[in-house]
């Protein structure tokens, strides 16, 4: 079961669970312990108390994903998963990240903020703290730049998505 | 009326018709023990020398009994100690619920004394758990835990009960019958009932274009072969099944699970996989349409999955939706109730005649050489001669697969064995457990190892105490067969650790539990001592003295494809 996953397509997992203690525990050791790489895993509330969405995304192949949503369903916790592809989907991921940032190259920062539509949460003389969301080629490809300054630190939230249009979560399990 | 948690616990056991629970007490469920001793007129308790015997029984019990079995232990090592039998119990899908105590919550997370975190470390081997952390919860938890058990695909459930919750009170009102039946946030095949009336309707309409299919496979085979297992057991559906093989005209093949299901029928090739007969191993490799039903195709069964069935198309019948495509790729699946499946497809499908290929099926011959010496086959058609409805539990090893190949079952549930996990020390609980289990109080038998047997032997106090008819079988071979056969056959007769050489003498150990002990080396004296035991009806030891290079044949090498021999 333990295969390498890494040059599989990548897949965002939409998972409705009951909004109790532990079951973030039932769903991320369900992925270690079934041989399932996450890439990135993001839990909160929904507009329903009881109700929490964890969106994971995940890398492997068709058989892979079908086994893991069926896998997911055998938890008495989760209520519904929906597999996303990117094309049905909009996702978001927000990155909080402290750049080294002399008085001098403020300037080369300030405008990457702009290109980028980040925000700047925090400047001391040595460091800028910078929000950027986006999508991951678009976080990526601003780490890269912000690399040339320096970065101190950094910390995201991991992907959330949704899917396109009117439509919501539904699943039909029967299948 | 008001009753404290530990009471509540008790009354929602009896509330779910539960008459026998097996349990060790200790200081994290003394009030659980309290109210148990006041009800000892309604409910009955077994006293195991070891929690995880009592969860084995609780495990045999629920396979015996077709009902769910219980088992209690307290916190930390007591918890702990039932891991092995949970476990076994979710692999081999038996509906038990574990209750544990656990240190009052104003201690938990502190490392306090017996503190174990149980719901975590039983959250991979569980159907589901629950940690209870308030008494408003508990009667409704239980009632959840119960209908999870055996709803579905059964499995084991765990409830862990602070201390704190079983000394709260509050009021608690019995409830019996539908009112029993818990509302889900979520309805899903996991934890459906079998569905009747209005959800039959549903599920016919859903399924319908699948079953359509299904029928249209069928018709178009040639060489049909049924591959029954666990699930079919578990459902009920043996007639359903039986029916099906007789409408389409296939052979049978079962699984260590399924076996039993097609009993004494001239369809029934054997058990496939590693230790399958050559019949049923090579009916797989030539059929082209493999019926599955209620098998998950552990690599017990398949050997090489990459070259199982090469020539079929599978339909896969299951209520577990992520069986389906986890091992093998199916050309069609039907999920669902086996017999409710199974009842579906026959309206469906017309009688066919596959004379030629039934009879090339069942012409494949098992080498079965005389033997002068007192071997295994022969012990186990002499207890069959004696007693062959009788439930038969075993360990895990040589003997167990001897046991599945040279006992023919009769009835699904006859033989008691864990299957999928592979327990040694498992078949004295269980064994005891089925007893209890079996409504007319008639001997089971265990058949161990000597191997197996020193995993659980302490439990011969219980069988003594309670008067258990449970009639043990040694196999003594002086090793841990099955570990030296893999010796012998792949590691250059270099026989690591498997040499039992130290005793103890299983005879004088039947005396010091005061059990009547017989040790035998001729299938004569077998039979005898074995007949004077069924009809005793009290628990008792039968030593077989057996070779130590004794093998299980037929035997196919791990990985290979199953049909390629390494003994025969």
């Amino acid at each position: 079961m333990y295969i390498q996953t890494d040059n599989h397509p990548r897949y965002t997992v939409g998972v409705l669970v009951d909004n109790e203690p532990g079951v973030l525990s039932r769903v991320s050791g369900l992925f270690f312990r079934r041989g399932f790489n996450i890439d990135s895993l993001a839990v909160g509330p929904t507009q329903d108390p009881e109700v929490s969405r964890i969106t994971l995304v995940v890398r492997g192949d068709e058989a892979k994903i079908e086994q893991l949503v069926q896998q997911l369903y055998k938890l008495i916790c989760v209520q519904k998963v929906q597999v996303m592809s990117n094309r049905n989907s909009v996702e978001r991921q927000l990155l909080l990240v402290k750049v080294s940032a002399t008085v001098s190259e403020r300037e080369g920062l300030m405008r990457l903020v702009d290109i980028f539509k980040a925000k700047v949460l925090d400047v001391t003389k040595n460091s800028m703290v910078l929000q950027v969301s986006g999508d991951n080629d678009k976080l990526a490809s601003m780490l890269s730049l912000l690399a040339d300054y320096g970065i101190l630190e950094l910390v995201r939230t991991g992907v959330v998505a949704l899917e396109r249009g009117d439509g919501v979560m539904t699943s039909d399990i029967f299948d | 009326m008001k009753l404290n948690g530990a009471a509540i616990l008790i009354e929602c056991l009896i509330e779910q018709g539960v008459g026998t629970v097996f349990g060790f007490p200790g200081g994290a469920v003394l009030p659980i023990y309290d109210e148990l001793y006041q009800r000892m007129d309604r409910i009955s308790h077994v006293l195991t020398a070891h929690e995880q015997h009592a969860g084995h029984a609780a495990d045999g019990y629920a396979r015996a009994s077709g009902k769910t079995g219980v088992c209690i232990a307290t916190s930390g090592p007591g918890a702990t100690n039932l891991v092995t039998a949970i476990a076994t119990a979710y692999m081999d899908s038996s509906p038990v619920v574990f209750i544990t105590g656990n240190v009052p919550q104003s201690l938990m997370g502190t490392d306090s004394f017996q503190e174990a975190d149980i719901t975590g470390m039983t959250m991979p081997v569980t159907k589901h758990n629950y940690l209870v952390t308030s008494i408003d919860r508990l009667a409704e938890t239980i009632r959840e835990a119960f209908y999870i058990a055996r709803s579905g695909r059964p499995g084991p459930v765990l409830i862990d009960i602070p201390k704190d919750v079983q000394l709260a009170e509050t009021e608690y009102t019995p409830l019996s019958g539908e009112a029993l039946i818990p509302q889900l946030s979520i309805k899903k095949p996991l934890t459906q009932l079998r569905p009747e009336g209005e959800a039959l309707e549903m599920y016919k309409t859903k399924a319908q274009p699948r079953l359509e299919k299904a029928a249209q496979l069928i018709a178009e085979a040639h060489r049909p072969l049924i591959y029954c297992g666990g699930g079919v057991a578990l459902s009920g559906a043996q007639g359903e099944l039986m029916e099906l093989a007789e409408r389409i005209d296939a052979p049978i093949c079962a699984t260590l699970m399924g076996l039993g299901v097609p009993a004494g029928s001239e369809r029934m090739l054997g058990m496939i996989g590693m230790h399958g007969t050559h019949a049923a191993n090579i009916a797989m490799q030539r059929c082209d349409l493999l019926i599955a039903v209620g098998v998950r195709f552990s690599d017990r069964a398949l050997g090489n999955a990459a070259a199982f069935a090469p020539n079929a198309k599978v339909l896969h019948i299951d209520i577990d939706r992520a069986e389906i495509n986890k091992n093998v790729s199916t050309t069609l699946h039907i999920t669902g109730d086996a017999r409710v499946v199974l009842d579906l497809l026959l309206s469906r499908v017309s009688q066919k005649n596959h004379a030629s290929w039934m009879t090339q099926a069942r012409s494949v011959e098992e080498e079965q050489a005389p033997s002068e010496r007192f071997e295994p086959r022969q012990i186990l058609q002499s207890m069959a001669k004696v007693a062959p409805c009788m439930t038969v539990a075993t360990d895990v090893g040589q003997h167990q697969m001897w046991t599945a190949q040279h006992f023919p079952f009769l009835r699904p549930h006859q033989l008691i064995t864990s299957g999928g996990l592979g327990t040694m020390g498992f078949g004295l609980g269980a064994a005891m457990g089925a007893a209890k289990g079996d409504g007319e109080g008639r001997p089971v038998t265990l058949v161990t190892g000597d191997g197996s047997f020193r995993m659980n032997l302490t439990e011969l106090s219980t069988i003594a105490h309670y008067s258990i008819p449970v009639i043990v079988v040694i196999f003594n071979n002086g090793t841990l067969g099955m570990v030296r056969q893999w010796q012998t056959l792949f590691f250059g007769h270099r026989y690591s650790q498997t040499t039992l050489d130290r005793g103890p003498d299983f005879m004088k150990l039947a005396d010091a539990y005061g059990l009547e002990g017989t040790r035998v080396d001729s299938v004569e004296a077998f039979a005898a001592a074995f007949e004077k035991a069924y009809a005793s009806g009290k628990p008792c030891i039968i030593e077989c003295m057996l070779d130590i290079d004794e093998m299980v044949a037929p035997m196919v090498a791990p990985g290979s494809p199953i049909d390629s021999f390494c003994l025969n």
